[in-house]
């Protein structure tokens, strides 16, 4: 079943790039570069040229934006998941936040901090930190009091009630939140660099579309796509899968 | 000297519908009292605000300060993330008992003595009704507990099964004493139980019968004298279970 899926994986990955090398042989035009074309690019630019620079600061970025929106999201999703006045408080900001565009966010952070490091930083998890704060709301509001009471009449610390009965049960929650913030994440930093970096693959794409140089563009988006590829079955998926073991 | 005694004035829910009115009653160390009565007449609320998870209630209900409580609810309660020996040593690690050096071998013994030793590792999802009860059962004495409340922990088991954790039941409880409330809707496995049962009312419960089993310990399962205890009770007081006590108008009672 395991192995089932992980051929069906490479499977479409496959068809994928084969349908792409197709088309791009069809065309013959220099606005569809054939994958091997960018695969070429992306090995110099890994060998000579800048990209590992540019992919390691907007790494840093995604990483510190992300555990950023992640810690402030969790502790005001809980708090307004199981806390009915904060609730009502909080909501409309929430719905606020949540709807506020992107670029506006970016627009005012870099107007009001400057163009620096930590406006970009906090516009990015500005974005983010209403998303969790919604999902982890949901999973606070489902927590089981069954569960609770047995900690409570076994006298239980707080903190133990919380690592091992409270916890466990918003981890779905924090998977999902954490896949969706990943993902909202690597799109946002692309936009705050673009806008006021001078470094990172914001910044790199930006130059690539004054050159109209697709070949890098793509080069650089592929290597973002292993990146994401590479999170997702290395870290979180085994991840997910030990806090799992118990369901089977 | 009662080492728990309650004296309820009363117990109104959030929706004002009152639960129990002038319930009173109080229990010797190391007692088995079994609790009956007409199923929602808040047997569950009783035990509930003796062990201190609702706390919204006018009266008082006192037991000495340092009492190691434990309760066994009706469905096994267990962690499912957790396996069997972590759900036991996470109660173990509560500040009250983190200090015992015992504790562990404690847990070992008792696994052992209730059969679970081949499943300290598995997960409760793994593990088949009976065996989740014993588990339960595990923690709830593992801390040596003095006040044990149980809210039908044996319900939803098939009869043999039941039975069984009757006896492991009986057996941990002779070895340790605590004084245990047990709360059942089945008389018979009360009087096979408990040294006292407490006959509950309809809402707004109160004791309406408390009576004292004649039979010597141990009881085996199919002793005579229950089932003859129990046709008696009933005979006398037809509707107990229901929480009424009319005596049937053409036998006296039982003058002592």
């Amino acid at each position: 079943m395991n192995t089932n899926h992980r051929y069906v994986r490479v499977l479409v990955l496959g068809g994928f790039l084969l349908a792409w090398q197709l088309l791009a042989v069809l065309l013959a035009s220099r606005s569809l570069p054939s994958p091997l074309a960018v695969l070429d690019t992306l090995w110099q630019q890994l060998v000579n040229g800048e990209l590992l620079f540019h992919l390691g600061v907007t790494l840093l970025r995604v990483m510190v934006s992300f555990t950023l929106a992640m810690l402030v999201g969790v502790a005001i999703g809980i708090l307004m998941g199981s806390r009915k006045a904060w609730d009502n408080v909080l909501d409309v900001l929430l719905i606020l936040g949540l709807n506020i565009p992107a670029l506006v966010t970016i627009i005012l952070c870099y107007i009001w901090l400057g163009l620096g490091e930590t406006a970009a930083v906090l516009a990015v998890a500005l974005n983010k930190i209403p998303m969790v704060i919604v999902t982890l709301r949901e999973g606070a509001r489902a927590v089981d009091h069954d569960l609770l009471q047995v900690a409570q009449v076994y006298r239980l610390t707080r903190w133990q009630t919380f690592r091992s009965v409270y916890l466990p049960q918003l981890y779905p929650y924090l998977f999902g939140a954490a896949r969706n913030g990943l993902s909202l994440i690597w799109k946002i930093v692309l936009v705050v660099e673009l806008l006021g970096r001078s470094n990172g693959v914001g910044f790199q794409l930006g130059n690539y579309f004054h050159f109209f140089d697709i070949k890098g563009i793509l080069a650089y988006t592929l290597a973002f796509a292993l990146i994401v590829l590479a999170l997702e079955a290395l870290l979180l998926r085994p991840l997910e899968r030990h806090l799992n073991r118990w369901r089977s | 000297m009662s080492f728990l005694s309650v004296d309820l004035h009363s117990k109104t829910y959030p929706n004002s519908v009152c639960a129990a009115q002038d319930l009173r009653f109080a229990a010797k160390q190391g007692e088995f009292i079994a609790i009956v009565g007409p199923s929602g007449t808040g047997k569950s609320t009783l035990l509930n605000l003796i062990a201190g998870l609702d706390t919204d209630f006018a009266g008082t209900i006192s037991y000495p300060p340092q009492t190691t409580l434990s309760f066994m609810f009706q469905e096994p309660r267990l962690l499912p993330w957790l396996s069997v020996a972590d759900n036991i040593r996470l109660v173990l690690d509560a500040p009250q008992h983190c200090h015992d050096s015992a504790r562990l071998a404690r847990m070992d013994t008792l696994l052992q003595q209730l059969g679970l030793q081949d499943f300290r590792d598995s997960f409760p999802n793994q593990l088949s009704g009976g065996m989740k009860r014993r588990a339960a059962l595990v923690r709830a004495f593992v801390t040596q507990p003095q006040l044990l409340l149980m809210d039908e922990p044996f319900q939803s088991l098939d009869e043999p099964t039941a039975q069984d954790l009757r006896q492991v039941l009986l057996k941990l409880w002779a070895e340790s004493q605590p004084t245990v409330l047990f709360v059942t809707h089945s008389l018979n496995e009360a009087l096979l139980l408990a040294d006292r049962v407490l006959f509950l009312s309809p809402r707004p419960a109160k004791v309406i019968l408390d009576y004292r089993v004649p039979l010597p310990r141990p009881r085996p399962q199919a002793t005579s004298g229950l089932q003859s205890l129990q046709a008696e009770l009933l005979h006398e007081f037809p509707a107990l279970l229901s929480g009424l006590l009319t005596p049937p108008t053409f036998s006296q009672p039982h003058s002592p």
